[in-house]
């Protein structure tokens, strides 16, 4: 028995083994050794090392992700004349970044401030845009008529570059903020409608027989039942809106100026200062993927397992 | 005689399809009376729950009449209360607020917001779920679903309960322990219930009169079979109760004997 254990796993038990005097107790730790090796090997590499295996998986897919887009990026700036490399980028970002939020007047503000004002534009266009586009969701969701009505309209301006509508809002409002934040209300609208009716029209048939049977007013209808049901489409709807709106507000506000980060990325071109606007890149990046998993949190909180 | 609680006569259904319209009951005609169980039984697609549908007033009839209480039934209505074959709770309302829904709606109007709360508290006390009034649907079993539908039927205080293959969908345990419960529950409150079910034994341990339909389509009842079992009773005696198989037989008789073949 011992002398299978050992002759039969040599590659693990040898360093062991050969540890200790060599020549007298060489076949008893052997022994234990190649015992404990093969009861527990299963164990080790079934229980912790999958767990730890995927999360350095991660790690290491995520940092060689990385890796080959900072590898391309230098590659790149090392042929183009003017084009920062990620070392100058980031020396850049520590000065940028160490005050985000100074103010010497309206045309020179730090980034933090762009940031906020575009952010603050995007709010009030997508709450605006949530205001209308959700209870109109409700109504073209559960009105045949209504929804026969939309249809054509939703179906010939959604595919309609949010920006062609800037020139309507600055003739509209007559000012550049309100263009913006029109222009953020339109892109933002057509998910919200779009998914809320589905939603609406996807609501279970026993929920609404339960309804029936219970003989609920419209206004429980909606409120207990109708809303509650919808939620998750409403908030599908409200993600695919934000992403879209923060996408839209960095090319309206290049068009219309001011403070925020799109007439900032602008104004750092104009003023060759390449290395801000690839942190500016990364900012709107960052901001955008807050924004989203802000709402797939809140998405997770209100989907209900139904059964 | 004891009171009829819904009359139906000569009632048809059809419903239209693309191929024309389908005819999914004729010549139904049936009397519930007061206090009674009774089973619908059939094989699948032969109308049952059509028919449940009808008392309900979730369908209107193509054709004859229906009445409850000597009134029409135009629609839904608090009177006729209905048990959902998958328990159709709402998922984002606890037990309890499942339940306050029905209560809230039936007696609102009348009742203040402690008497209509202690309507909830004892109608799922009746079906043993006091311990689980604040949970989520999700976070309850199966049996433990249908038992908050039951509850929320029965807190409505029906004149009539409808119970659409209330336990399909249940293990064998479960439904029998549901089913004891049942009939307690039954008793209890001396309620009338229509039951669909497709469970031979289902159908004679607890009813009165077993309706059997013929296949569809354009099912009608085929025969109406009396259990003459003295109440309450009991599963295991039941199981060596000479008349318990003479219904079993009869029931298996028509269902394999003279419907299959049409069925097949």
């Amino acid at each position: 028995m011992s002398a299978i254990s050992i002759t039969t796993s040599p590659p693990v038990a040898e360093p062991v083994a050969t540890q200790p005097l060599p020549a007298q107790t060489a076949a008893r730790p052997a022994l234990q050794a190649a015992d404990s090796v093969e009861a527990r090997s299963p164990t080790l590499g079934e229980r912790i090392a999958p767990a730890a295996g995927k999360v350095v998986r991660a790690l290491v897919a995520m940092i060689s992700g990385m890796g080959l887009l900072l590898a391309i990026w230098w590659a790149v700036s090392s042929r183009i004349d003017m084009f920062p490399g990620p070392v100058v980028t980031w020396h850049a970002a520590v000065e940028l970044l160490s005050d985000p939020f100074y103010s010497n007047g309206p045309n020179d503000m730090g980034i933090g401030w762009n940031v906020l004002y575009s952010l603050g534009r995007v709010g009030v266009g997508f709450g605006l845009a949530a205001l209308v586009g959700i209870p109109l969701g409700f109504v073209v969701g559960r009105f045949k008529f209504m929804n026969m009505a939309t249809e054509p309209v939703i179906g010939l301006l959604r595919p309609v570059s949010p920006l062609a509508w800037l020139p309507i809002g600055l003739l509209v409002f007559q000012e550049a903020n309100l263009a913006a934040i029109w222009v953020i209300f339109i892109c933002s609208i057509w998910p919200m409608i779009m998914n809320t009716a589905a939603g609406v029209r996807s609501v279970p048939q026993d929920y609404l027989n339960v309804a029936r049977v219970l003989n609920l007013s419209e206004w429980k209808i909606v409120t207990r039942i109708l809303f509650p049901a919808v939620l998750p489409n409403i908030l599908t709807g409200v993600r695919l809106a934000i992403g879209t709106a923060w996408l839209v507000i960095v090319a309206a506000e290049m068009l219309t100026g001011g403070v925020g980060i799109g007439f900032w990325v602008w104004d750092e071109w104009n003023n060759l200062k390449v290395e801000h606007i690839i942190i500016a890149i990364f900012i709107i990046g960052i901001v955008g993927l807050i924004l989203e998993q802000a709402l797939m949190l809140v998405a997770r909180r209100f989907s209900y397992e139904s059964r | 005689m004891t009171k009829k609680i819904v009359q139906i006569e000569n009632v048809g259904q059809s419903f239209d399809t693309k191929k024309g319209p389908y005819v999914a009951l004729r010549e139904i005609n049936l009397d519930i009376r007061e206090g009674e169980s009774i089973a619908l039984i059939g094989h699948s697609g032969c109308g049952k729950s059509t028919l449940l549908n009808l008392i309900a007033g979730l369908t209107l009839p193509s054709s004859g009449v229906m009445l409850c209480d000597g009134r029409e039934i135009a629609g839904p209505g608090p009177e006729r209360a209905v048990v959902f074959q998958n328990h159709s709770l709402l998922p984002w309302l606890t037990c309890f607020d499942n339940v306050y829904l029905a209560v809230e709606r039936v007696f609102g109007a009348r009742e203040g917001k402690a008497r209509l709360r202690e309507r909830t508290h004892a109608a799922l006390d009746l079906v043993g779920l006091s311990h689980a009034e604040n949970k989520h649907p999700h976070e309850i079993s199966g049996g433990m679903k249908q038992r908050v539908g039951i509850a929320r039927a029965l807190s409505m205080q029906p004149r009539i309960l409808l119970m659409d293959e209330p336990f399909g969908a249940l293990d064998a345990l479960t439904r029998a322990n549901l089913q004891d419960e049942l009939m307690k529950i039954l008793a209890a409150t001396k309620a009338t219930m229509v039951m669909v079910t497709h469970d031979v034994d289902e159908a004679v341990l607890l009813s009165d009169r077993v309706i059997m339909l013929t296949n569809g389509p354009a099912a009608t009842i085929g025969e109406i079979l009396e259990v003459d079992i003295e109440r309450p009773r009991d599963r295991l005696a039941l199981a060596h109760d000479a008349h318990f198989g003479e219904c079993r037989a009869a029931i298996m008789e028509f269902l394999y004997n003279k419907q299959l073949k049409r069925a097949a």
